[in-house]
């Protein structure tokens, strides 16, 4: 730590957002560990990729300015780029979740839980399904 | 005011980083325990955004800017990694001809 040099507008803001910021992040972590299902478990993480960073990364922009006596933006790069990469890596693990969830339940019970949408999908996943289907693709 | 504020961010920070780190090994255990392949891979995905977190700690700690680039280093390499393996299970291939 560097020392009583911090003024108060850096320390009052920052405490509160370094504490949020952990347990955001601890509570996404614990709820990874203990959710029943996929679908289910996927909600918490995010919790701490994008709040947590959030407050943890305004806290290194406080201490930075504070530090340097001009403002600091460059955090702002790593915020914008988590922000923007969250989504799109949720929206891939879902889409290759239910790929495999209905590749499996199309070995067990054919044509449950199946909407009209996307038959071409549907095919593409059994025909390669039924190549590797021996084979329990866990 | 100004002391017992500077004490009350360092004790904020040693906590942060705390739950920074048994946010990581929880995602580990996640990672070990998971029974599909998707939930390893969320498991990293978390692994490495705690890590980054821990990271710009320590640069908060010490005051010091060389952490921010290995955290942005982290972040891109985090979510490249992901992305290709999520593709991967999608499709059986990362990079399609």
């Amino acid at each position: 730590m560097s020392g009583a040099e911090l003024p108060l507008w850096v320390t009052v803001p920052g405490t509160l957002l370094l504490i949020a910021a952990g347990l955001l992040t601890l509570v996404g972590s614990i709820g990874l560990l203990r959710l029943p299902d996929f679908y289910a478990r996927l909600h918490p993480p995010s919790m701490g990729t994008t709040l947590g960073t959030g407050c943890v990364l305004i806290t290194s922009m406080l201490v930075s300015s504070a530090l340097l006596q001009r403002p600091v933006l460059h955090e702002l790069l790593i915020t914008l780029f988590v922000v923007m990469t969250a989504p799109v890596t949720a929206m891939l693990l879902v889409r290759a979740a239910v790929s495999r969830g209905r590749a499996r339940l199309d070995d067990s019970q054919p044509g449950n839980r199946n909407g009209p949408a996307d038959q071409d999908r549907k095919s593409d996943t059994s025909s390669a399904n039924a190549s590797g289907s021996s084979s329990g693709h866990m | 005011m100004t002391a017992f504020f500077d004490h009350a961010f360092e004790y904020a920070a040693w906590f942060a980083s705390l739950c920074f780190v048994v946010a990581m090994l929880l995602a580990i255990a996640r990672l070990f325990a998971g029974p599909a392949a998707q939930d390893r891979i969320l498991a990293l995905d978390t692994f490495y955004i705690s890590g980054m977190l821990t990271l710009l700690m320590l640069g908060i700690r010490s005051a010091s800017t060389v952490y921010f680039d290995m955290a942005l280093l982290i972040a891109l390499f985090g979510f490249a990694s992901t992305i290709a393996l999520a593709k991967f299970l999608l499709r059986g291939e990362v990079i399609e001809p």
